[in-house]
């Protein structure tokens, strides 16, 4: 089933706010996940388990290293979605 | 060179009576009990509903986000250990000269029986990665030293129901050892959970008094019939006595020593004679340079057990001698209930109080005192302790023989 970049960015928001407790006013596509919001590798995990079971998507463990920002992680989940 | 002398400057506490020191010291001068019915579906099928839950939830304490990587026992850590640092000053320290040594009898059973049921459930891709860290022993002690960036050395003792004591036994050496100046010490027990409480509940260690909850907790009662589980912890902040001077720390009180031994019993039961309580004593008032005389209070284990509270009786009277019958005895539990790991940490904080208002916190549930207990025990009200240079004792002792005996002093 494809998904809307905006809903995946908006689904997000609201799992690294859960999780890591970052307003999601401030988690934007540029933002960097260990930088700039500083998800730590812990709850990193977290967020790729619950973007999972929210999204219906497999987010390989090799793939996670790949995401860096919050971007990569739309485009990854847009993807795997198709 | 003179041995290094440790003060007691901070202080910090959350308990079934209260969410800080302050509240905590005042509900159990009022003699208040802090055991209640148990409203969990879960707790309905144990022999026992009732247990000692803190007065104030650590959600209102913390934020959400730091509350869902913390197993509960870490929250109390966290919660007593910043108000004991704040109520040190927030001293400005070299961090390689500051320590954190918090024990835990059980650790994160919690967590663990909680993702254990998510294993089973929804698998292993959905266990929290949290679990390990929520999960270990010093997990509390690690929070903690993390917290505080602390540096010398982040240790946790396991000695079950004496682990709170010994946490601050090995804090006071730490310091005296010169390995640190300013050491946050104390334990933190969050075990209300359906499984260890069968587990204690099958060693018939638990009082099953459900029909009169807050009266179940009855040390040195004749018709005592088990402990009553309590969680959360205290907070010690221990502190070389020059050191403390020197930035103008109040002081409350000096940690004079303190003594250790073990049993070679039982895994369970007490030695009934008591030798090694009485060993420890001693050795602990050889610590501190003082000797029974000096004694005026005594914070007891005394944890409402048929066998346990008069073992210790025996003990402390063969210890103590005819010096007993200036010794007031209290027995927190009564009111706290057993705090396991934390039991000692609380116990220590409630004897620096004691010391500060010199006054003896009561006993409650007493309504027929047992003959064989032949130690002199505060009832009821608080006791006023005598003006002067003064001392007290806490003994913690732990399933496995484990015997912690601290002693405080006036300064």
């Amino acid at each position: 089933m494809a998904l809307a970049p905006a809903d995946v960015l908006a689904g997000l928001k609201e799992i690294v706010e859960e999780v890591a407790g970052i307003p999601a006013a401030s988690i934007e596509l540029d933002k960097n996940f260990t930088d700039d919001l500083e998800v730590d590798s812990l709850s990193m995990v977290e967020v790729v388990v619950a973007a999972e079971e929210r999204f219906g998507v497999k987010i390989p463990d090799e793939a996670v290293t790949d995401l860096a920002t919050v971007g990569d992680a739309v485009n990854f989940i847009v993807n795997a979605a198709k | 060179m003179s041995r290094r002398r440790v003060v007691v400057t901070g202080l910090g506490a959350t308990t079934p009576i209260g969410g800080d020191v302050t509240a905590s010291w005042s509900a159990l001068l009022a003699g208040t009990s802090g055991v209640r019915n148990l409203t969990e579906e879960w707790a309905q099928s144990l022999p026992v509903h009732f247990a000692a839950r803190v007065a104030t939830e650590p959600a209102e304490q913390m934020e959400r986000v730091e509350l869902r990587r913390l197993d509960r026992s870490e929250q109390f850590a966290l919660i007593a250990s910043r108000e004991a640092w704040k109520d040190a000053g927030s001293p400005e320290i070299d961090k390689e000269r500051l320590g954190v040594v918090i024990a835990s009898g059980i650790g994160g059973v919690t967590t663990l029986l909680d993702q254990y049921d998510i294993l089973r459930e929804k698998g292993a891709r959905l266990v929290s990665p949290h679990t390990v860290p929520m999960l270990m022993p010093n997990g509390p002690a690690a929070n903690v030293g993390l917290e505080l960036q602390a540096r010398a050395g982040v240790h946790t003792p396991v000695s079950a129901c004496a682990s709170g004591a010994e946490a601050i036994g090995y804090a006071l050496e730490m310091i005296r050892n010169d390995r640190a100046d300013i050491v946050v010490s104390g334990g933190v027990e969050a075990a209300i959970h359906a499984m260890p409480m069968s587990g204690f509940a099958a060693m018939k260690a638990l009082s099953t008094r459900n029909d009169e909850p807050q009266r179940a907790s009855r040390p040195y009662d004749l018709n005592r019939d088990g402990f009553v589980l309590g969680e959360g912890g205290g907070i010690l902040v221990l502190e070389e006595y020059e050191h403390a001077l020197a930035r103008g720390a109040k002081i409350y009180c000096e940690i004079a020593g303190q003594g250790l031994t073990s049993d070679g019993y039982h895994i369970a039961a007490p030695d009934p004679d008591g030798a090694g309580v009485q060993r420890a004593v001693k050795f602990a008032l050889r610590d501190s340079g003082l000797s029974t005389k000096d004694i005026v209070h005594l914070n007891a284990h005394a944890t409402s057990t048929p066998a346990g509270d008069v073992a210790e009786a025996n003990a402390l009277r063969a210890a103590l001698g005819t010096d007993a019958d200036h010794v007031a005895v209290s027995a927190t539990k009564s009111m706290t209930g057993h705090l396991l790991g934390g039991a000692g940490a609380i116990e220590s904080v409630f004897i620096v109080k004691t010391l500060q208002d010199r006054l003896a916190p009561p006993t409650i549930n007493i309504d027929d005192l047992d003959p064989a207990v032949t130690v002199d025990v505060v009832r009821d009200r608080p006791r006023p302790l005598p003006s002067g240079d003064i001392a007290a004792l806490n003994d913690s002792f732990g399933f496995g023989g484990h015997n912690v005996v601290l002693v405080f002093k006036s300064i």
